[in-house]
């Protein structure tokens, strides 16, 4: 009995540090931030008990309303703009095209940099002065104005935009894959049936995209909660923080102004947040492959 | 050097208590050095799940295994000299030939040249030698099996496993390499288990057949044993294409045998209510003066022999004659047997009887 | 599969390459702007439009960024940072990948009982936002005296990309037949002897997808890089930052673009030519297990 056993816990052990760090890491420190979140801690850790009295502050502040609002904004369109572009291209690629594969590298390669430079990049192409604003006077259109980047109702749209840069060619990535898996004789039998082109695509070929819209739609979504790298090199949360979000806030609250429980009660927020999308995600998709067995 | 093989009081268990499920009850066969064993029954009759606990792959929840008088349940499989020749070969793909062939000889830390002596011996045994340097997705499925073969003749264990190897060739390979693991087998004299679902291969192959089917051993016996003296209708009717005809009835006096529409001359050796009497196909004689009649339905030529189907009262009956018959559908036939080539079961308990 | 016969009329056509044309012309402005920018000398920026050609090749924006602009107190440019980009992905992405492997390795064909359901709970290290663990994790770091340090973010790198890599191995562990692992423990071989001999000479597809997507992340990450590095140890993405945001007199938009161009340009470079394994890592990223 003792020999068969080394080869039974070898696995078991090579995998305990991977469990146990990776568990203390998730898990572990959540908690942790759960704790802070229900104490008095500012600058520095107090473990003092408070109950929701940050939770509450969080909830008064006007900021992080502003937060909640260009997260709202920010997520619909990034995440639907990135998936409307990115539905197109794909389809439109599936259309045979010379070039095809020197046009995907293309749409693709925003993904490959980081946020900071792709907010580097937009910040000097959507400069008031010296950007595209400039560049369309020249062309003839004295009062042309483009100076979202500074101003704070509309800067919130520029992350978008910049957003929607980086991303929609991932999302054509996807839905290009989900593409190719179709069927070809779905499509033959349809038109042998009379079907015009446009509804083709309408009626057979985007439904049985779905699965890849969700799957898209997620992950879209999770980067558009986490984005913090993008509005803190395009806009650093300004003008003032009409441009702040979630991730932004937390960070200020956390490691500049010395609110350590507010901003631990942010980032708890932010995990419910992610949790409540994909957890129901994750329940959908294994109760479909339960189904399917 | 071959080795005894026990195998004693297999249990084997899935799950606990109430929701367990036992895959293998009370196996015990025994198996004498140089002996050729085949575990032969339909899918989950626990043929495999056998081979893996002799192999060390999985364990029994009771029983023991031994090898040349050794117990070696608890011993991971690399300690208990076995070598297993697979359903799908499980080739190393990224090794050559020549090194699939030397890996356990490698494992087992043998100089280099005492290696390729060996790898070059038993290439040569299975005229391989020629595929050396090939990689196993450059082989045809023929060629694999050999390696595979290769493999564990390399290593001259005490016992060959073999599941199922030769499923996933075509029929005329199948017959060739069928008589390949014959001859291995005369020439090494190695201890084998062989698992198969196919009745041909146990019959040709094995010097001893068990038949199992839900985790129990239906019959233990030489081939002659299992075909002529089955021990109830389960092995009767897995063992001899086309199956043997069953017949429901009981005796209805001295020396009358009743069945649906007939009365048989044929007379049980004990007998109960009801019982079974079962004649092969090729045991079926149609004779006009037979007092059993039927009408002929249909009628395969397949060559050498006609199977000829019969609808009876007491149900549709094959029987097998020879090519120049010239029986046709619809004709009316008498059916009869020897008392010598009946087959005698209880109805109920499905047992041969005496 | 390719992609479908053209079902369109020639007027269709023009409109799918006029409108993929435009989307070329989305896509490539700001590398083309960033680019041309950088070649520029600050008269010329204020003068000339932003999609014109330099006059000439104006290198100087270039060194500037990489040796002598400013990122806050220290002038010095871009290169400190690029070098502790480097110091801090190297290492993170090897042992990140290693250890990804060897786990999907005892996760795919030496399971467990309970090792799927661990593996399910491990999986939401792939989604979950990571300001949950920036507070605790700076104290963590503060114990371990590893504050402001590379190593420290190597570390947090390592735990941060656990998940994900294990992820990917598992996934293409997953294909091969536990046959060939049984065929391998019957001739003798020990875990490591099958791993070393038999899977991992299988493996590089997902070794280099596995690379390239780490290198891409770590390299590109700018939270962490932001959080838990110090004046010494901060990477090349933080570095681009403050150099983008000093809040001097003049700007100097060239050096502004020359310095993201070289933060950007590891990455690219391996898009360039290890294109489609970037993507396959994308696409198995979407796709969870």
């Amino acid at each position: 009995m003792n020999k068969n056993t080394f080869e039974t816990w070898l696995p078991k052990l090579v995998v305990t540090p991977a469990f146990v760090l990776g568990f203390a890491f998730i898990y572990g420190l959540m908690l942790w931030n759960g704790i802070l979140s229900v104490t008095a801690s500012r600058m520095l850790p107090n473990y003092e008990w408070a109950g929701l009295a940050q939770y509450e502050r969080l909830w008064e502040m006007d900021r992080w309303w502003v937060a909640l609002k260009n997260l709202g904004i920010f997520g619909v369109g990034y995440v639907g703009g990135s998936l409307a572009i990115g539905v197109v291209l794909a389809v439109l690629l599936d259309q045979k095209i010379r070039a095809e594969g020197a046009l995907r590298t293309i749409y693709l390669y925003p993904m490959a940099l980081s946020f900071v430079v792709t907010g580097t990049a937009w910040k000097w192409l959507l400069n008031p002065g010296l950007g595209i604003e400039k560049m369309v006077r020249d062309w003839g259109f004295p009062n042309f104005e483009f100076g979202w980047l500074v101003d704070t109702e509309m800067a919130i749209y520029c992350v978008v935009i910049a957003g929607i840069w980086q991303s929609a060619g991932f999302a054509m990535a996807l839905f290009l894959a989900g593409l190719r898996g179709i069927d070809d004789s779905i499509i033959k039998a349809a038109q042998v049936d009379g079907a015009s082109l446009p509804r083709i695509y309408w009626r057979i070929v985007l439904p049985a995209l779905r699965p890849v819209f969700f799957s898209t739609l997620m992950v879209l979504s999770h980067l558009a909660i986490k984005s913090f790298d993008l509005v803190m090199a395009l806009t650093a949360g300004g003008p003032g923080f009409a441009t702040d979000v979630p991730a932004t806030f937390m960070y200020t609250m956390s490691f500049s102004r010395g609110q350590i429980g507010l901003g631990a009660a942010s980032a708890t927020m932010m995990l419910a947040t992610v949790a409540a999308l994909v957890i129901p995600y994750l329940y959908s998709e294994l109760r479909t492959k339960a189904h399917d067995r | 050097m071959a080795s005894s093989l026990d195998i004693a009081g297999i249990n084997k268990r899935f799950g606990k208590g109430d929701k367990s499920v036992e895959v293998l009850r009370k196996v015990d066969i025994h198996v004498a050095p140089g002996e050729f064993l085949i575990l032969v029954g339909p899918s989950g009759c626990g043929k495999s799940t056998l081979l893996n606990i002799i192999a060390g792959l999985d364990e029994p929840t009771e029983g023991e295994i031994r090898i040349g008088g050794k117990n070696v349940v608890g011993m991971p499989p690399r300690d208990r000299d076995i070598a297993m020749v697979f359903q799908s070969y499980a080739l190393y793909p990224t090794l050559s030939v020549a090194d699939n062939i030397g890996f356990a000889l490698e494992m087992r830390k043998m100089p280099k040249a005492e290696r390729q002596k060996r790898i070059d011996e038993v290439a040569a045994m299975l005229q391989i030698s020629h595929l050396l340097d090939r990689r196993p997705s450059q082989l045809s499925g023929g060629q694999r099996q050999r390696v595979a073969m290769g493999r564990a003749l390399a290593r001259q264990p005490q016992l060959f496993l073999f599941d199922e190897p030769l499923s996933n060739l075509d029929a005329k390979l199948r017959v060739e390499m069928r008589a390949e693991i014959k001859r291995l087998h005369q020439a090494s004299g190695i201890t084998s288990v062989y698992v198969t679902h196919d009745q041909v291969e146990a019959m040709t192959l094995g010097s001893r057949i068990a038949v199992m089917k839900g985790g129990v051993v239906q019959q233990l016996g030489t081939p002659d044993e299992i075909y002529n003296r089955p021990a109830n209708t389960y092995v009767a009717t897995f063992i001899g294409s086309p199956t043997m005809n069953l017949l429901r009835g009981g005796v209805q006096a001295a020396g009358q045998f009743g069945i649906e529409g007939a009365s048989l001359p044929l007379a049980p050796p004990t007998s109960t209510p009801e019982m079974l009497l079962g004649v092969r196909p090729e045991h079926l004689q149609m004779r006009d003066d037979a007092p059993w009649r039927g009408t002929v339905s249909v009628v395969e030529p397949t060559g050498p022999d006609t199977y000829v189907m019969v609808d009876t009262a007491a149900g549709n009956v094959t029987l097998r004659t020879d090519a120049q018959t010239r029986v046709q559908p619809g004709d009316h036939v008498g059916l009869a047997v020897e008392p010598a080539n009946a087959h005698w079961f209880n109805a109920k308990t499905e047992e041969r009887v005496a | 599969m390719t992609a479908k016969p053209s079902l369109l009329p020639s007027v269709g056509r023009f409109l799918v390459y006029a409108v993929l044309a435009l989307a070329t012309a989305f896509f490539l402005l700001p590398l083309y702007a960033m680019l041309v920018t950088s070649f520029k000398d600050a008269e010329e920026i204020r003068s000339t439009s932003l999609l014109a050609l330099p006059g000439s090749l104006n290198w100087s924006a270039w060194g500037t960024a990489w040796q002598s602009a400013c990122t806050g107190v220290d002038c010095n440019g871009l290169r400190p940072f690029f070098m502790n980009s480097v110091a801090m992905a190297v290492p993170a992405v090897l042992i990140s990948t290693v250890w990804g492997a060897v786990n999907g390795y005892v996760l795919s064909l030496w399971k467990f009982r309970g090792s799927d359901v661990l593996f399910g709970l491990l999986l939401f290290g792939v989604f979950m936002p990571f300001q949950v663990v920036l507070l605790p994790m700076s104290q963590v770091l503060g114990w371990l005296g590893l504050s402001s340090s590379i190593t420290g973010l190597v570390l947090v790198h390592c735990l941060a990309g656990l998940a994900g890599t294990t992820l990917f191995f598992r996934n293409y562990y997953a294909a091969i037949p536990k046959e060939l692992v049984n065929a391998a423990r019957m001739d003798g071989a020990s875990f490591f002897q099958i791993f070393w001999r038999i899977v991992l000479p299988l493996s590089t597809p997902i070794v280099m997808v596995t690379l390239i997507w780490q290198f891409t992340n770590i390299w590109n990450d700018f939270l962490f890089g932001v959080v838990f590095s110090g004046t010494d140890s901060k990477p090349v993405t933080v570095g681009l930052n403050n150099l983008a945001n000093t809040s001097s007199s003049v700007k100097a938009y060239n050096v502004d673009m020359a310095a993201a161009i070289i933060a950007g340009l590891p990455t690219m470079v391996i898009y360039v030519l290890a294109g489609k394994f970037f993507v396959r890592g994308l696409t198995a990223g979407a796709v969870k297990g």
